[in-house]
């Protein structure tokens, strides 16, 4: 098995040449999607024969952060969503999201700002250089990915509507739609989904906000026309489709929180020594693999974050 | 009764196909639980199908149905323990020691293992009928535990495992007439 090297200086860009060949793997289909290390048995997933599809983004620079691995497949990455909006089977998303309205959309930014504003999603895709990120994700479930999300740094649009001092927590709203998102005509989590970071979270650098994926926008399952991402927490802390933003004092109480307090807490970062009280989380199975992986802490990203937690608990961060 | 494994079939169609998705083993392994869900309720049909509505066919079935029922609970544990864990004891005796969810689902396993042992004619007569009855009702304790065992795996939507709950419970109701009037004979 090929052994984990942690290469976490993400500012290493991916060589053009790299770059261009990032598909050959697709095109190889389920067996080179697997990728060479001799220990992953092929596995027919049937993912990695659709090419990527979608309105093409300007992307401005390339940053790879997974340590080199190759991207999950394109198909998988956009037919394996956990996004209860669209139903709570991870198919449901792709087959009933697609009609989703991405355009026109406008974010509110309010609260604890003293600029706030209703920004359309036309002047947010302009509003910073986009950048594609190659960032390993892990889902609280145990399973993971490698994706090459495309967006800009959180730290830019927030920079852009002036926090307070007192803004000290930010909440991220999805979208309230029923006739949009069947989903949420079933009360099985508090509409709308609602997110939060601290605000140091929120600035730092690795938090992206995404508005695209394998170069091309984001599809409607993955969470269009604009999600965050937080490489080092569990995927349930990246709101989708979001409409609001908001600066709060008070820590926020946010979906999975309250749905199981002792399941999901606010913090949400990958921790393999805290399990869930269901499953070990010190695994996780990357998809297309067979057999699973060391989950690490921060999910490699403890170089870029674990300052943020200095003189906290880990085992309260989960 | 070919037909009680057109499911593996399926299994094995969609895997060869694609058809099982992006997350393959936890697909099978999802679905081999589903399966024993609804052959183990199939299992329970025949008694009330014949006290209910006098048809008695079914009986012939209920061997097959309740020993399929166990080969899929079977294949479901060891497809965890061989492919989804692969071996890893040291997580699976976690799991089931400590994950109350597991520890339900192996218990109602553990359940349907004698009654497949006593499945046999010459296991009834030896037990004779009424011992062997009286045994084989550790389905229903094998059926509410495989129904919690679904109901703490989901993480929002209660919905298909209170759809075997309810399911089951009617089954057990169905076969209050036939106690009553076993009991006045």
């Amino acid at each position: 098995m090929a052994r984990w090297k942690p290469d976490l200086r993400g500012s290493e860009a991916t060589p053009e040449e790299t770059w261009l060949r990032r598909r050959d793997f697709l095109r190889l289909g389920a067996a080179g999607a697997i990728g060479a290390a001799a220990s992953a048995l092929p596995l027919p997933a049937g993912a990695g024969e659709d090419d990527p599809s979608g309105e093409v983004l300007p992307v401005a620079r390339k940053l790879e952060m997974a340590g080199g691995e190759k991207p999950t497949p394109w198909k998988s990455v956009t037919t394996y969503n956990n996004f209860y909006e669209f139903g709570t089977d991870k198919a449901d998303p792709a087959k009933r999201a697609s009609g989703l309205r991405v355009r026109p959309w406008t974010l509110a930014v309010e609260g604890e700002v003293k600029k706030a504003r209703a920004i359309g999603i036309e002047e947010i895709l302009k509003m910073a250089p986009l950048e594609e990120r190659i960032y390993r994700f892990r889902c609280v479930e145990a399973w993971s990915m490698v994706v090459p999300w495309v967006g800009f740094p959180l730290s830019e649009l927030l920079k852009r509507v002036e926090p307070t001092s007192r803004a000290k927590y930010v909440v991220f709203e999805t979208l309230l739609d029923k006739a949009q998102m069947p989903g949420q005509a079933s009360r099985i989590l508090e509409w709308p989904y609602t997110e939060g970071l601290r605000i140091d979270e929120a600035m730092n650098p690795l938090t992206l906000l995404a508005v695209g994926l394998y170069g091309r926008v984001l599809p409607p399952q993955n969470g269009a026309p604009l999600r965050v991402i937080t490489p080092w927490k569990y995927g349930f802390k990246g709101a989708k489709s979001i409409v609001r933003m908001r600066l709060v004092e008070e820590q926020p109480r946010t979906t999975w929180a309250l749905m199981a307090p002792t399941e999901y807490g606010f913090y949400g970062n990958v921790n393999p020594a805290v399990d869930h009280p269901r499953w070990s989380q010190a695994k996780e199975r990357r998809l297309g693999e067979f057999f699973r992986r060391d989950t690490l802490p921060f999910n490699g990203y403890a170089a870029e974050v674990a300052g943020l937690y200095a003189g906290l608990d880990p085992r309260k961060l989960y | 009764m070919a037909v009680l494994l057109l499911p593996v079939v399926k299994i094995g169609w969609d895997a060869a196909t694609g058809g099982l998705g992006a997350n393959p083993i936890e697909a099978v392994q999802n679905r081999l639980g589903f399966w024993t869900l609804v052959i183990l309720a199939l299992a329970l049909v025949p008694t009330p199908a014949k006290d209910l509505l006098g048809v008695s066919w079914p009986q012939r079935l209920r061997r097959i149905l309740g020993v399929t029922a166990f080969g899929y609970a079977l294949a479901h544990f060891l497809f965890y323990v061989g492919v989804d864990k692969f071996f890893d004891w040291q997580t699976i005796s976690r799991d089931l020691t400590r994950r109350p969810f597991l520890m339900v689902g192996f218990a109602a396993l553990l359940c349907l293992v004698p009654l497949a042992v006593t499945s046999t004619d010459g296991w009834l007569l030896r037990l004779g009928y009424r011992r062997w009855k009286l045994l084989h009702r550790l389905v229903y304790v094998a059926a509410a535990l495989a129904v919690v065992h679904f109901a703490w795996r989901v993480k929002a939507d209660p919905t298909r495992p209170l759809l075997f709950a309810a399911v089951f419970a009617l089954l057990l109701l169905a076969r209050v007439p036939g106690w009553i009037r076993a009991a006045r004979r």
